[in-house]
């Protein structure tokens, strides 16, 4: 049953992915990509990495890929045009691929010639493996996990120091003077007589 | 409770950190009024964790799961870079007025760049070690752009982090085929691996990303321009607290995830070595620009400190301490001199500005001179002994070669100190200067007594702290 379950799931990750690259339509390749990632998530479910399988769709499918499509819907490329050049970089693209296969297929009789040393476990020492994660992450790494909080820290008050510019002129909303605006204040009423101007 | 103890070994850099976040909460509701007050806070801020790691010099402390451990090499180390950031934080209150430096931000990027020195230091860890780097680093890159409006530290910023991000990127790699052939990222992980041709080549894409921040040649190439580019308040920084740390940091990794594979890196660390001292030797000579000059100066002085790491963990490590301590008492006194002289309002920056100091201002003059022969390691100022110690340690494990080459490299560079002292004795005097600020003068005079007679005389105490420093 399971075994069954792996198969559909990996064959429709295996099609949409090369929907992601065949489909003419930007917006359809970026939905491609959002079926291959949700079926991935499918994948991750199906060796009891439950939690990994809710961080793929919340952060890949919920923000990754919906900034995707703001990008592709926004920017105006011509897909057209970059896919000009396709056949005479074939040759070359093909070599790098069976290259990259060549290297997967290497190490995965690597592996598979080596006696597995012990039975996989989703969850080591805990009870669900978000358990097991955050104790890697919080407790055992603690350390590393404040210092990259200080660093995306030391990013932000970097990028606001080197662009932000405090400009006299701007104009500003003002919500307190905007509500206690009275429609006398704002509107007059002028009697215009015909043939004069104000 | 475990946490705890964890914030109480490793407390200078929780301090820190703390102190950091508060000072970003504060100088946020507070604006830039407040940045006297924040550069003031920080620099307290410094000298505190500098007093707590010096008093953590005592014996080694793991904590935070083994990612870190204070150890008495480190913590000296560290005592020294803080108070450096600290002075040079605070001498730069007067300098900077009216220049639009005058934010808090620039206060709490230097406590933070501080903070990723302590964490490299204390690193037990290639992870920790990188967290550590790259705080420092993207602080310092931050800090070379401050000055956003002047084309040269832009330009400086970009450079450095184009090129320092090449050179994480190098020092990841390393890391990463360590990790492979060692099976483990802690550091007595690594100096328990058998010896093997994936390890050596990880340790020298490692080395090679530490020797770019520490500035070593042939990986020096952005200092002369960063030194140049970036304000001098920054540069003063830059030249002092980050330099030690990095050269500490060397020694430490080295020693102690390496020192089983000596063999493998100590010629390459003295190939590095000999590099940086004649560059810096070298390359000064034809420079006018000041900053330039103390660029090439730090290469070159880095290069003698190579010289104590490539001898080994027995003779090289105190050797390092003393010569890189005495290194950057001196270097901050120069700078010190740098921000506080200026001539209508201008900052000095040829070496035909100091013309004719020593009649204009015969007490800075003198100093700067005492700092020039501290830097210079010439008799009597202490410099003298950071050489002495160097070159003994580097006798000590037949590295004769390497002491031949420090020597011309010695005499060739006096050529440059030599023509800074010349200018300021000798050649006739330009303009009157202006009145220089409380500040710099002080630290001035402070390090130049430092560096002669004060150290020179209880160099014997200096010498034994580093010993004891260096035990375990």
């Amino acid at each position: 049953m399971l075994l069954i379950a792996f198969y559909i799931l990996s064959s429709v990750v295996v099609l949409s992915a090369l929907f992601v690259i065949a489909a003419r339509n930007p917006v359809h390749s970026v939905l491609w990509l959002i079926c291959a990632f949700f079926t991935s998530a499918g994948l991750l479910v199906l060796i009891g990495a439950e939690f990994l399988a809710m961080l793929l769709v919340v952060v890949y499918v919920g923000a990754v890929a919906v900034l995707f499509l703001f990008v592709v819907m926004m920017l105006d490329v011509d897909f057209v045009e970059l896919k000009q050049g396709f056949l005479s970089y074939l040759p070359a693209g093909a070599l790098l691929g069976l290259a990259l296969l060549a290297e997967i297929a290497v190490v995965a009789v690597a592996a598979s010639s080596r006696a597995p040393s012990g039975t996989f476990d989703p969850k080591p020492g805990a009870q669900t493996n978000a358990e097991a994660l955050s104790k890697v992450i919080y407790t055992d790494n603690l350390l590393l996990f404040q210092m990259a909080g200080v660093v995306l820290l030391i990013a932000m008050i970097g990028a606001i120091v080197l662009t932000l510019r405090s400009r006299p002129h701007v104009r500003r909303q003002s919500a307190a003077q905007q509500t206690t605006r009275r429609r006398e204040d704002a509107v007059e009423l002028i009697d215009v007589k015909p043939g004069q101007g104000l | 409770m475990d946490l705890l103890t964890d914030f109480h070994s490793a407390a200078p850099e929780v301090l820190l950190a703390l102190f950091g976040v508060g000072g970003v909460l504060f100088g946020a509701i507070a604006g830039d009024r407040s940045s006297g007050v924040v550069r003031l806070a920080s620099a307290l801020a410094l000298v505190a964790a500098s007093v707590l790691s010096f008093g953590r010099m005592g014996a080694a402390e793991e904590a935070f799961n083994g990612l870190y451990l204070s150890t008495p090499f480190a913590s000296l180390a560290k005592a020294v870079a803080y108070a450096m950031a600290a002075v040079a934080l605070a001498m730069s209150g007067a300098s900077v007025r009216g220049t639009g430096l005058e934010r808090y931000e620039f206060s709490l990027l230097t406590v933070f760049a501080s903070l990723g020195a302590g964490i490299m230091l204390s690193a037990n860890d290639l992870m920790a070690l990188y967290m550590g780097i790259e705080t420092l680093s993207l602080s310092s890159y931050v800090l070379a752009a401050f000055a956003r409006d002047n084309l040269r530290s832009a330009e400086a910023g970009l450079k450095y982090f184009v090129l320092g991000a090449l050179a994480s990127g190098l020092l990841l790699y390393g890391a990463s085929l360590i990790y492979g052939f060692a099976g483990g990222t802690r550091f007595d992980v690594i100096a328990a691996a058998d010896p093997s041709v994936g390890l050596i080549f990880g340790l020298v894409l490692l080395l090679t990303g530490l020797a770019f921040k520490a500035s070593a040649a042939p990986f020096h190439i952005w200092t002369p321009d960063v030194y140049e580019g970036a304000p001098t308040p920054v540069v003063s920084f830059f030249a002092t607290a980050p330099k030690i740390a990095a050269v500490a940091l060397m020694a430490g990794v080295l020693f102690r995830a390496f020192g089983p594979h000596q063999a493998s890196w100590q010629s390459v660390v003295a190939i590095l070595s000999a590099m940086s001292m004649l560059i810096g030797a070298f390359g000064a000579l034809r420079q006018n620009s000041l900053k330039r000059i103390l660029a090439y100066s730090s290469i070159s002085n880095v290069g003698f400190a190579l010289i104590a790491i490539a001898a080994g963990p027995e003779a090289g490590a105190p050797a390092v301490l003393v010569y890189m301590s005495l290194y950057v008492i001196a270097t901050l006194g120069l700078f010190a001199g740098l921000l506080g002289l200026r001539r209508k309002g201008q900052a000095l920056d040829q070496v035909s500005d100091l013309n004719g100091l020593l009649k204009h201002k015969p007490g800075i003059a003198l100093g700067l001179m005492t700092l020039i022969f501290s830097v210079a390691g010439i008799p009597p100022a202490v410099g003298f002994w950071g050489k002495v110690q160097v070159f003994e340690a580097a006798l000590r494990t037949d590295l004769l070669w390497l002491v031949l080459v420090g020597a011309l490299a010695s005499v060739v560079s006096l050529g440059y100190y030599l023509r800074l002292v010349w200018a300021m004795m000798m050649k006739p005097a330009g303009e009157a200067l202006d009145s220089s600020d409380f500040g710099t003068g002080l630290v001035v005079t402070a390090t130049a007594l430092l560096s002669f007679p004060a150290l020179t005389i209880l160099i014997g105490r200096v010498l034994e702290l580093a010993a004891q420093a260096s035990v375990g």
